[in-house]
């Protein structure tokens, strides 16, 4: 079957007659919870769809909404995107989940990429990155830099991609520093900068002199930059304008290579439904430059973390590790399965802070 | 000189004709906008305005969408449209609205998997009463203490936010989720889905409350004793307490349909389009009703007109980002323009433009 009737038979599904016009390109949608220009997450996800558009030139055509609401307004936009003829569509955040699988439904024919999900369908794919252990090297550099051994932590929802990052950070922080303390304040919302800057501003009230940021704008940067002495991590994205200081590394998730990889498949016909879940070994997560605020010794002790995790030796989770309560979850030399951590609900032992209920 | 001059009564003539000479207004500012960032303006405005209604691609899908979209709008609107017209400002629509959809996905969340004929009416009773209880706190705090109601509704909004979360978080969560935030998707759940009442017209019971709501509203605007009180109070409350009106109680009934109506939008929107319980499942319509009351003038006709507009703005808006990577920022700056327009086009129709000089008698 070629795109022609595969887009025909979609609108006909719909019973839609005359839908999306024939044309010989690959149309690839991409659905953005932020604005592109939110210097983190949307961002990079917009710059993988840059790549797309540098590697395949004329071949493919690409096209991507913005600030789109988790829910309703997502299902409406995805649509509309499959109705213009779009032969791929990547939907780049969590709460875009059960809409994806609605609108993949109704076009059986479209596939559909999911970001961060759990749900998959023969037309869905899951695609996301072991941010958490970028997390790990941050982690130990905080532990490293604290003085007031507080470190400050502002998470979106409570979800378990944000709780691997807390305790994969506090894991590496408190093998470094005995001391140290994590203060977590929830945004309840992945974008948003004068919520992230309050809340950034709270946490340097209370203490805090490393903060750790898992919501998508520059604003906690700036907030540690108006306070002094505070240090940051660029978050999703380099955020490379807040270096030496405060932002000392950062988090980069590297989306392109896998962007043209399923651009690819879908070119070659030899797309199918698949789960993806990268590390900093394939590269899908990168650390930023470690400035030159972090001690050799330091940047020398993360970088060896880096290596480790990158060649697989060395996992983020390795036990002995025990829950918030105290009952044990790996024993020595054991290591986190995916399951658990994909489901992960639960503090590790240490932190003071609940889980939100 | 231009000089204005006050008109003794508004004008019929310029009360139509000015929104019209508002959008007309707004495609030629916002198509020199568009022109500005490099894009066709004119297939801009068209792809706004004509193509969510008549292009053959997407009309039959969005056409409906349009519906779904300005239901809610038009729902809430129609309820605060009666307390603004008579001076009782109740800006926390958003609130109630999140409260109402609590209230009535909590009903289905309790009894599920029960599968009874009875559940959905008793959902639209307890969205209502959700909404109406929480307009009563403000109401209340007014009628004993002499609180103001602005303040009061529009911080319950970040309560009704934070209940929200936590009932995301805890009670409602999904049991079978995963530990991930969120309540059972109803729209897997028959008895208490709010589905399309005609299969792929977008048409489901939050859009047919609202358009009974415009109605009852007109009939009691204009037929009730009422709707005369409610008048009276916002021309003259004076007169009105002269003539009978007893202010405490306006204050009651007032912040109680218009919650009692942002309540049932949101358990509406909750057991249909949105699905589920889940944090930032409120997404600004109880603040863009507002809007949508005084685009309306605060008629109910004019509501309903006015509810379609925002959403014929908001879907066309969306066609034209993705179609012609026009931003987002520039869509709502658009959206701006339309409501600048709007009122500032007002004046037409409440005053009198003289050219020239005022010439001495």
């Amino acid at each position: 079957m070629n795109r022609r009737t595969l887009l025909a038979s979609a609108a006909f599904a719909l019973g839609l007659a005359g839908a999306a016009a024939a044309q010989d390109k690959i149309k690839v949608g991409f659905v953005y919870v932020g604005p592109i220009g939110d210097g983190g997450w949307t961002y990079e996800h917009d710059k993988g769809r840059l790549a797309i558009e540098a590697q395949f030139g004329d071949a493919v055509e690409t096209v991507y909404q913005e600030s789109v609401p988790e829910g309703a307004d997502a299902e409406r936009v995805m649509t509309q995107m499959a109705l213009s003829g779009a032969d791929l569509i990547f939907a780049t955040s969590f709460g875009y989940m059960d809409p994806v699988i609605n609108v993949a439904q109704k076009f059986p024919n479209v596939k559909f990429e999911h970001a961060t999900g759990y749900k998959r369908a023969d037309n869905v794919s899951t695609y996301s990155a072991r941010f958490y252990e970028g997390r790990a090297v941050q982690g130990l550099i905080a532990g490293r830099m604290t003085e007031s051994n507080i470190i400050g932590y502002i998470g979106a929802y409570p979800i378990p991609e944000v709780i691997q990052g807390i305790n994969a950070a506090y894991i590496h922080a408190k093998q470094v520093n005995p001391d140290v303390q994590f203060k977590i304040v929830w945004a309840y919302t992945w974008f948003d900068p004068a919520k992230e800057a309050d809340a950034a501003t709270a946490l340097i009230e209370q203490g805090a002199d490393v903060i750790l940021q898992h919501t998508d704008s520059t604003a906690p940067q700036a907030a540690a930059e108006r306070a002094g002495n505070v240090y940051t991590f660029g978050q999703a994205s380099d955020m490379a304008e807040y270096a030496p200081k405060p932002r000392i590394s950062s988090i980069i998730d590297n989306w392109s290579p896998y962007y043209i990889d399923r651009v690819q498949a879908v070119i070659d016909g030899t797309w199918e439904s698949t789960d993806t879940w990268d590390g900093i070994g394939p590269g899908m997560v990168e650390i930023g430059e470690i400035s030159e605020a972090v001690p050799a010794e330091v940047k020398a002790e993360a970088e060896a973390l880096i290596a480790a995790l990158a060649s697989g030796e060395y996992h983020a989770f390795t036990g002995p590790l025990n829950r918030q309560d105290g009952t044990p979850w790996l024993a020595e030399g054991e290591v986190a399965d995916d399951a658990t951590l994909l489901g992960m609900n639960f503090y590790v032992e240490g932190l003071t802070a609940e889980v939100p209920k | 000189m231009i000089r204005l001059e006050k008109r003794p009564q508004p004008s019929r003539i310029w009360t139509v004709a000015t929104p019209v000479l508002a959008v007309a207004l707004t495609m030629v500012a916002g198509g020199l906008m568009f022109a500005a960032l490099g894009k066709d303006p004119v297939v801009a405005i068209r792809t706004i305005f004509w193509d969510p209604l008549f292009n053959e691609q997407f009309a039959s899908y969005s056409r409906p969408q349009l519906l779904v979209k300005a239901g809610p709008l038009i729902l809430i609107a129609t309820g605060l449209s009666l307390g603004f017209r008579a001076g009782i400002w109740n800006i926390g629509a958003e609130g109630q609205y999140i409260m109402g959809a609590l209230a009535g996905a909590g009903v289905a969340l309790a009894l599920y998997p029960l599968d009874a004929w009875f559940l959905f009416p008793l959902m639209v009773l307890a969205g209502a009463l959700g909404g109406w209880a929480w307009a009563m706190i403000p109401a209340i705090l007014k009628t004993r203490f002499r609180t103001n109601e602005i303040l009061v509704s529009l911080l319950l909004v970040y309560v009704a936010e934070q209940v929200l979360a936590a009932m995301a978080l805890g009670l409602m969560k999904n049991p079978e989720g995963g530990g991930f935030p969120g309540s059972r998707n109803l729209q897997h759940y028959p008895a208490a889905a709010n589905t399309e009442l005609i299969a792929g017209t977008g048409m489901h019971w939050g859009v047919a409350a609202a358009f009974i709501a415009v109605i009852a509203a007109y009939v009691m605007l204009t037929r009730h004793m009422l709707g005369f009180q409610i008048r009276l109070a916002g021309q003259s409350p004076r007169a009105a307490r002269f003539a009978g009106v007893n202010p405490n109680a306006l204050v009651l009934i007032c912040l109680g349909l218009s919650g009692a109506l942002a309540g049932l939008a949101g358990m509406f929107e909750v057991s249909g389009p949105a699905g589920r319980v889940n944090i930032g499942f409120n997404q600004g319509y109880g603040f863009t009703a507002i809007i949508v009351a005084f685009l309306g003038r605060l008629h109910p006709v004019g509501i309903l007109l006015a509810g379609l507009l925002m959403a014929l703005t908001y879907i066309g808006g969306e066609l034209a980002q993705f179609m012609l990577g026009i931003p987002a920022a520039a869509i709502q700056a658009f959206q701006g323009m339309l409501l600048f327009f709007l009122l500032g086009v007002d004046v037409l129709s409440n005053y009198h433009i003289r050219l020239g000089r005022r010439r001495v008698a």
